[in-house]
């Protein structure tokens, strides 16, 4: 398989960081975290991971989100209720252990980079 | 344990995993008493695992695990004299879940000759008392949650009040050599001690935290357990593998997880603060941290958690491969839908809204359904059906009128049968009662100690 041509490939927000992780936090909210490795790659973290973002990602209101930007630790947390209940029918992620996967897909605007 | 010469200078505490029932290496308790443990915690549950070990009652650890690492545990704390807690007996804290891990802590005495005190610690609640302290306002939600109704907490197969360090201190007070709690704040577990020895809420609050999943804290989370010492101005981490560190940042990085707000963290008596808390390296293991602090609230409120019965399952499984019919999976599962809805109604006389089905297309888009923006066309798809009826047996007969379309449907297009590739016989499996968490609120209290009930055997005058 030849090279990708790396100039081009878009960059997620997965692509930058250490780790972008969900959990339960209790079985009424989730929680949501990127760790990004230095200052420069949370500072594109910071300014990716609106309010406007999380709430198109997730179909979950502005209202009920909160966000926390933890610069000491190249973080950024984004919390809000789950929209599905823990275990009821429609629930097919218990620990909403892989509800990462939309913000970690985030493709970075170039001119960011 | 002599107290009245005043509050000692420091107290270690050893948890030596997550959870009961993990396991650990014996070194992590020789390593840990070394250090000087006063105490061993540790958490025998959590509502991780979702509503079932509470609606059930039963718990999610196997005796055999439960019974190795108690073993372990109750041989350190006896021969180097200081206490055990467990807190969340059983998974989910039952009294069911108390009186199990009792049982198996008696075995285990009877066997290896211990001598101990053993208290238990009753957390489960009856929908009626409850029902009363409702009617009297003292039950409030949490968000998201809406108020209580009285109809809800009948509903619930078993509710538990989360208790704080009160119930504990009191029961190691009482002459305890082993707590065996049902619901509690896993922060509680590790608290209790320390702040019964007259450390400073601040950071034994957070201490307890941090530690509470064990190696979570650690460069290494797998690694096991972890040692916190607490003193009057602050306290030190490090882990009990050798192989793992405690860093500043996996230290502080721990109050992200499973949390939401990762500055304040609410306990029955009051808020745990950290966002001024300093983290410092001491050595390339060991993390000091001072400036956390605890602000008592101005009413003391327990929380409740409740698991009610929302139907009976069954689910069938199912594999398809050929391209013609994944090419067109979204035409299919609709159709699907449409199909069974058809025939139960027919078939089974039972209305649309009278029962349940998700269906579940692994390898496509089961885990986020509609989050997920046009997935691609995949190789092969396992197909979930899961059915939820007010019986097994309606659960079971909808599942079998579902099982020839789960073989065969084809698409409007197809002049044929296809068959797919059921993975088993019988193709669906009956999972008896589901269950949801219901309440989500807490309790005004005038005593932390009011809801909980304590029995102790064999206590030390």
């Amino acid at each position: 398989m030849p090279d990708p041509d790396t100039s081009d490939a878009p960059r997620t927000l997965g692509d930058l960081a250490l780790e972008v992780r969900s959990k339960n936090a209790g079985p009424f909210w989730m929680t949501l975290e990127a760790f990004m490795p230095d200052e420069q790659t949370y500072r594109i973290a910071d300014a990716l991971i609106t309010p406007e973002l999380i709430s198109e990602l997730y179909h979950v209101a502005l209202t009920s989100l909160q966000i926390f930007r933890i610069p000491e630790l190249h973080v950024v947390k984004v919390s809000f209720p789950r929209p599905i209940v823990q275990g009821s029918l429609r629930d097919r992620d218990m620990h909403a252990g892989q509800h990462h996967v939309p913000l970690a897909n985030t493709v970075v605007p170039r001119k960011r980079l | 344990m002599p107290d009245h010469y005043g509050p000692p200078d420091s107290v270690g505490i050893l948890v030596p995993s997550g959870m009961l029932g993990a396991g650990f290496s014996p070194d992590t308790i020789t390593r840990g008493i070394s250090l000087g443990a006063d105490v061993i915690s540790v958490d025998g549950g959590s509502t991780d695992s979702g509503p079932y070990y509470l609606g059930a009652g039963e718990a999610k650890t196997t005796e055999r695990a439960v019974r190795r690492d108690l073993r372990l545990l109750l041989a350190a704390a006896s021969s180097a004299r200081i206490p055990v807690v467990v807190g969340s007996c059983g998974t989910s804290g039952t009294d069911a879940g108390v009186n199990w891990v009792a049982g198996i802590v008696t075995a285990i005495c009877a066997e290896d000759g211990l001598d101990l005190a053993v208290a238990k610690i009753f957390s489960e609640q009856r929908a009626d008392r409850l029902a009363a302290l409702l009617e009297r306002g003292r039950i409030h939600p949490l968000p998201p949650s809406e108020p209580l109704d009285a109809a809800t907490l009948a509903r619930c197969e078993h509710i538990v009040a989360m208790m704080g360090h009160e119930p504990i201190e009191q029961a190691l007070r009482a002459g305890a050599d082993v707590v065996l709690a049902g619901r509690a704040t896993d922060t509680a577990v590790s608290a209790a001690f320390a702040l019964m020895r007259g450390m400073p809420p601040g950071p034994t609050w957070h201490a307890a935290k941090i530690i509470e999943c064990g190696g979570q804290c650690t460069t290494d989370p797998s690694s096991g357990g972890v040692f916190a010492r607490i003193d009057h101005s602050g306290f030190t981490i490090e882990p009990l593998s050798p192989d793992a560190a405690c860093t500043p940042t996996s230290v502080a990085a721990h109050m992200l997880y499973e949390t939401v707000n990762p500055y304040k963290m609410r306990e029955p008596g009051g808020t745990i603060e950290v966002r001024d808390a300093r983290y410092t390296a001491i050595d390339e293991r060991t993390v000091r941290v001072e400036g956390s602090r605890f602000e008592p609230a101005g009413q003391y409120t327990i929380k409740l958690e409740g698991a009610a019965v929302t139907g009976y399952e069954t689910v069938s499984f199912t594999g398809i491969r050929d391209p013609l019919i994944l090419r067109s999976i979204d035409v299919w599962a609709e159709l699907f839908q449409k199909t069974l809805t058809e025939r139960v109604e027919s078939v089974l006389d039972l209305a649309p809204g009278s029962w349940g089905a998700d269906l579940r297309l692994y390898g496509y888009n089961a885990i986020l359904g509609e989050l997920e923006h046009a997935p691609a066309t995949p190789q092969e798809v396992g197909v979930m059906l899961l059915v939820s009826a007010e019986n097994q047996q309606t659960a079971t007969a909808i599942s079998k009128l579902a099982n020839p379309l789960l073989l065969h449907l084809p698409l409007p297009t197809m002049n044929y049968l296809p068959s797919f590739a059921f993975a088993t016989s019988p193709a669906h499996i009956d999972r008896g009662a589901a269950f949801e968490f219901v309440l989500n609120h807490v309790l005004d209290v005038d005593s932390p100690t009011e809801m909980f009930r304590m029995e102790i055997a064999n206590a030390r005058s």
